[in-house]
């Protein structure tokens, strides 16, 4: 089997490294899969990788799906640093759409240019509030937050149903589960005219900048460090790990939930069922692929929703089942996971006999 | 009667994948390792075990298929929790992904056919005794394998010297080196035999609870498997209780749904996770008592030679 | 004459450092054999080799003649070599009798090693109950269950892993009665320390590693204590410290403090009474696991819901203080563990320095961190405490632990400090460094700081305290005039 000895210094190129390696063996993973489907590989990742980069409507499209997944992922990274494994994102983001959703329609059909940020702020703060349950629970109770925001996830998606198939149904709507449209005021500005990119990808982009500020210059980013290396050490700084985790929880919730208001107001336009498509569990690859680091998270949800886009196209044009995506994804985390072996240890195969 | 026996019955079915699946966890977390890629091994069960079920026509090579499927991708995540020494939490988040992307891909030409219902356990003189006969010798051998199963745990972490020191392993896995105990081995054995358990839940589900594949179909059991293992405080014959609770749970808020009580049906169907989730606070507030069953080196790397 | 083990040119290297270079022993049947060096020599290296945990780069072991190539502890133990660790190698949460069947091969039954232990307990005086949750027992008796386990395999050689630190001078007089039978009956035993006096006491036979080569073999009984610590360490020991003026204000009351520890199997203190003077070392003596841990946090202030009691600083109470609030009243703290607490491996020493100052207005503004600030004063340490590394830029992990030490040390001396509060200051660390960290210390106090040291070793507190006291459960005993405690004090106070 595998020998690992300790790496004395980590190389700095390895930043880089694996990830490519891992998106790599990623698409050579997908290469051998195409074949056994019966697919030309070539033309499938043709069309899946570059195809989508070739058009305005396929950059478009970029912008749009990878604006949530950015947002989100980069409120997991900032837990997943201090050691906080909050994964009901998924959630959170529901919960964030729901109520920014909620307040629009409330307001329906005054109009104003206040309407969007009052609905933003009350997005991010239930966002934040529905995460502050885990964290609460785990603070006062020590119960395991991995499995609490996970089961609330389900909680949210069941509740964002109720609403739409309850009080927020369109009064108009044939009865069917959805809202009614939002009006103007409650849409957000299109970047690109024609296309359906809007001024969301811009909030992520000021809110990357303001993430590498925060963890690499800001003495909340020092704390998350040392909160993720060791609590102990923690301590003797001065900071309580409660601390710690409340805040982890509020600003992936906060952010999760912004995310959910720009989804709702940007591309979707009303609240529907199907809102959480599950941005908030492939946001974890994000952050991971993008090592948790806001530049990375950047190019990671670029990468990860040109996956959707080209798994749609693929199932257009190729008949190619949109599971694809699922499975690349996950695929890719593995590759991730096993490549970071390579930049802390060095690795020799050596035979070792085993006994129990 | 009759209604109290259905619910009965209904309870026994609801709660055996869970049982099934919580029961090998719980091998995987004694011996320090945290497998969160329930899930996902349930789900490759449930989709590998229809598919060959279906192909196959017999239920007995299905099983084997689950077993099979998933133990192996457990094993992904054995190598690369154990030798590769990458983080527990997201290979089995990871794995969770990557099983629910799988299951679909290769089920998508599954989805909405139906098999023949899974045989259950046909002893005429037992079946027929009244009531008796109905609560406790009309089910599926499954069934009766899982109560087995944890019963068989119970004895094995209790009563066996290699059950001792598969306890050892997730008490102190440096110790258990020291004495000349490999460690990783024990370990991946552990991972996929709890991948094949999974496995076993997951083919529960598309074979005997609903004989038909729909994506997605573990609807977050595997996730409840875990807060079951955390309930029952790592203590085998616990895992009845967490599984017959949820299970109950789940059954019950379905037949008050039927009686037509004016509540929304999404409300209901919260109930069992928000059980779950104050199960796991009322279970986790005694500190001390999570302390003195729970294994110390619990998603702890372990990174010596051998 | 024939030979037990012999070992010729054993090495051993971790990335570019040398533990063990070109070692050769030879264990005699029948002796008592020492390997003695200060820490870091290579001890430990060298024995986990024999045991089979760490393979050799390159040398050769010969057992009983013949080639001996352990794959694993396993191995070791089936030719006869058993060891009893420093750190135990227990499972905390088994029992006793679960700890001892875990040490037997599979098919030994449990009613054959009962049988077993009763003739071990009786012989060498070993008793305790089977039944006993391991994580419930004192150091001294965990160390029991790692002997019985040992001697259960019915071992030839036998190699302790510096086995009197966590025994009171009581015990220890009882444990080499032990280990004498034990030779008196054929064991050979390789008994690692780095304590003169107890080597002189016990030993037949004695080989001095430095730093990864074995620079003397001897008799310890025909040497004096200064030659053999002349060899272990490469120059005289320096031992005369001229101690500091303590002035008549107090600078801190304890006043029966009563902490009730939630954790399980954790130690609760009580009745903690003491006070210290400007410009006084005060000691607190103890084995390990006697409730050091807890006095630090309670005095630091990791700890600050205590339910009865009061700490008086400066005449003030600070029981509810926080750390950094305990820092800005000018106390400093020095925890014992290096890699997690005081100090994080993989972090800069830059970083490493923050760690304990982001209280201190100096180093931030509006919340962002002044990094050319902090990469000064990290400078100002490196210099003048004396730090070899490559720059303030190097990772803490990178630094020997002496290094290391005196870097945290440096951070807390920096802040020109009221009071230290430290525990075990000089653990883990190589003479020269353990030394200078008593100097910057002992100067510190000299200027008029209070210092308080939690410590294990007992010769160090009584070469730089004047006053000092014992803590065992919990309490503390009353307080001993450093010059003046005997060994028969600090024996009682220790087994209460």
């Amino acid at each position: 089997m595998f020998k690992l000895e300790k790496k004395a210094n980590i190389d700095k190129s390895s930043v880089f490294m694996v990830p490519l390696s891992a998106i790599g063996c990623s698409l050579i993973f997908v290469f051998i899969l195409f074949i056994l489907l019966g697919k030309n590989p070539t033309l499938a990742l043709f069309i899946i990788f570059i195809e989508p980069l070739l058009s305005v409507f396929g950059i478009s499209e970029l912008i749009v799906k990878s604006t949530p997944l950015i947002i989100i992922a980069l409120g997991l990274s900032f837990g997943f640093r201090a050691g906080v494994w909050n994964i009901g994102a998924e959630g959170q983001y529901t919960i964030g759409a729901l109520s920014g959703g909620a307040t629009i329609l409330a307001f329906y059909p005054m109009s104003g240019l206040w309407l969007l940020p009052v609905a933003f702020l009350v997005a991010i703060i239930s966002g934040a509030l529905w995460g502050m349950i885990p964290g609460i629970l785990k603070a006062k109770f020590n119960t395991n937050e991995i499995l609490v925001s996970l089961m609330l996830t389900y909680v949210a998606i069941l509740f964002l149903s109720a609403m739409v198939y309850g009080p927020l149904k369109d009064p108009d709507g044939f009865n069917f589960p959805e809202s009614r449209l939002f009006h103007d005021s409650g849409i957000l500005p299109i970047i690109f005219h024609g296309t359906r990119a809007h001024v969301g990808f811009l909030i992520a982009i000021f809110l990357v900048v303001m993430m590498h500020f925060l963890l690499t210059r800001h003495m909340v980013g020092f704390f998350i460090k040392v909160s993720g290396e060791s609590p102990r050490a923690l301590l003797f700084s001065g900071k309580s790990r409660n601390q710690i985790i409340y805040l982890s929880f509020i600003i992936c919730g906060g952010l999760a939930g912004l995310a959910g208001v720009i989804e709702v107001s940007g591309p979707i336009g009303q609240l529907v069922p199907a809102i959480p498509v599950g941005y908030g569990f492939t946001a974890i690859i994000v952050a991971f692929l993008g090592r948790l680091n806001p530049v990375g998270i950047f190019l990671a949800g670029l990468l990860l929703a040109l996956t959707y886009i080209g798994g749609e196209a693929a199932q257009i044009k190729l008949g190619l089942p949109n599971a694809i995506t699922g499975v690349f994804q996950g695929v890719l985390l593995f590759f991730l996971l096993a490549a970071d072996a390579y930049t802390k240890y060095k690795i020799s195969l050596v035979n070792i006999r085993w006994k129990i | 009667m009759d209604l109290y026996i259905a619910i009965f019955q209904g309870i026994i079915i609801a709660s055996t994948p869970l049982v099934l699946a919580s029961i090998g966890e719980l091998i995987v977390e004694k011996s320090g390792v945290l497998n969160l890629g329930v899930e996902g091994m349930m789900i490759i069960g449930a989709v590998s075990s229809f598919i060959v079920t279906y192909e196959t026509g017999s239920h007995l090579l299905g099983l084997l298929a689950a077993i099979i499927s998933s133990g192996l991708i457990a094993l992904i995540f054995g190598i690369l929790t154990q030798y590769l020494l990458s983080n527990q939490v997201a290979t089995g988040l990871a794995l969770t992904l990557f099983g629910l992307g799988l299951a679909s891909l290769i089920g998508q030409s599954y989805s909405g056919i139906t098999i023949e219902s899974f045989p259950s356990l046909e002893i005429d003189i037992l079946k027929n005794i009244p009531i008796i006969g109905d609560l406790f010798f009309a089910f599926d051998y499954l069934v009766y394998l899982s109560v087995l199963m944890v019963i068989g745990t119970y004895l094995f972490l209790n009563k066996t010297k290699r059950g001792l020191i598969l306890i050892a392993t997730g008490d102190n896995h440096d110790s258990a080196h020291s004495l000349g105990y490999s460690v990783k081995k024990i370990r991946l054995l552990s991972i996929i035999y709890g991948g094949a358990c999974a496995g076993l839940g997951g083919a529960y589900l598309s074979l005997v609870q609903t004989p038909m594949w729909v994506e997605n179909m573990t609807a977050g059991r595997g996730w409840i498997a875990l807060a079951i293992v955390v309930f029952a405080v790592w203590r085998p014959l616990w895992i009845f209780a967490g599984a017959y609770i949820f299970g109950g749970i789940t059954i019950i808020q379905l037949h008050i749904q039927a009686t037509g009580v004016n509540i929304e049906a999404q409300y209901m169907s919260m109930l069992p996770y928000v059980v779950t989730i104050l199960v796991l606070v009322f279970i986790s507030m005694n500190k001390n008592r999570l302390a003195v069953n729970a294994p110390n080196c619990l998603n702890k790397l372990f990174t010596s030679d051998i | 004459m024939t030979y037990l083990l012999e070992i010729a040119g054993i090495t051993k290297s971790f990335l570019d450092i040398k533990a063990n270079n070109n070692i050769s022993l030879k264990l005699k049947e029948g002796e008592i054999h020492a390997l003695l060096g200060e820490n870091g020599a290579g001890k430990s290296t060298l024995v986990k080799i024999i045991y089979g945990i760490l393979k050799p780069d390159s040398g050769k072991m010969l057992l009983n003649g013949e080639e001996y190539n352990p794959e694993n502890p396993d191995f070791a133990r089936k030719q006869g070599i058993g060891m009893v660790f420093q750190h135990f190698s227990l499972f905390e949460s088994l029992s006793v009798i679960d700890n001892l069947m875990l040490g037997q091969d599979e098919h030994v039954s449990r009613l054959t090693v009962m049988d077993q232990l009763s003739y071990i307990k009786d012989e060498y005086d070993l008793y305790l109950d089977l039944n006993k949750t391991v994580a419930t027992l004192s150091a001294g008796e965990k160390q029991k269950v790692e002997i019985m386990r040992c001697l259960l395999q019915d071992p030839k050689i036998i190699i302790l892993d510096e086995p009197t630190s966590v025994l009171n001078p009581e015990e220890v007089k009882k444990f080499f009665h032990f280990l004498k039978k034990l030779s008196s009956e054929g064991v050979v035993i390789l008994y690692i320390s780095h304590k003169l006096q107890e080597i002189k006491e016990l030993c037949d036979f004695a080989t001095i590693l430095r730093n990864g080569n074995v620079v003397k073999y001897c008799d310890p009984k025909i040497l004096s204590i200064n030659e053999l610590a002349k060899f272990m360490i490469g120059k005289d020991i320096n031992q005369s410290y001229k101690l500091s003026e303590v002035e008549d204000i107090d600078v801190m009351n304890i006043n029966n403090i009563k902490y009730n520890n939630p954790e399980l199997y954790g130690i609760s203190l009580q009745e903690i009474n003491f006070n210290v003077q400007k410009g006084e070392i005060f000691g607190i003596a103890g084995i390990a696991g006697n409730g050091q841990s807890e006095l630090m946090k309670v005095l630091s202030g990791e700890i600050n819901n205590i339910k009865q009691g009061s700490i008086l600083f400066h005449g003030k109470e600070i029981n509810y203080l926080s750390i950094n609030d305990r820092r800005k009243k000018g106390m400093v703290f020095i925890p014992e563990d290096r890699s997690g607490h005081g100090a994080i491996g993989n972090f800069s020493l830059i970083d490493n320095l923050l760690l304990t100052n982001l209280w201190d207005v100096d180093f931030f503004k509006n919340g962002v961190i002044d990094y050319i600030y902090s990469a000064k004063k990290t400078k100002e340490v490196i210099d003048e405490f004396n730090v070899i590394c490559k720059d303030e830029n190097s990772l803490a992990s990178s630094l020997s632990g002496g290094n290391l030490q005196k870097f945290v040390v440096g951070r807390e001396i920096l802040k020109g400090p009221d009071i230290i509060v430290c525990e075990q200051p000089t653990w883990g660390v190589d003479i020269g460094s353990a030394n200078m960290i008593h100097d910057f210390l002992l100067d510190k106090a000299r200027m008029g700081a209070t210092i308080i040291i939690i410590s294990q070793d007992i010769d160090e507190l009584r070469k730089i305290c004047h006053r000092m006291a014992i803590i065992s459960n919990g309490k503390l005993s009353k307080i001993y005039d450093a010059s003046s405690i005997t060994s028969e004090n600090i024996a009682i106070e220790m087994a209460k």
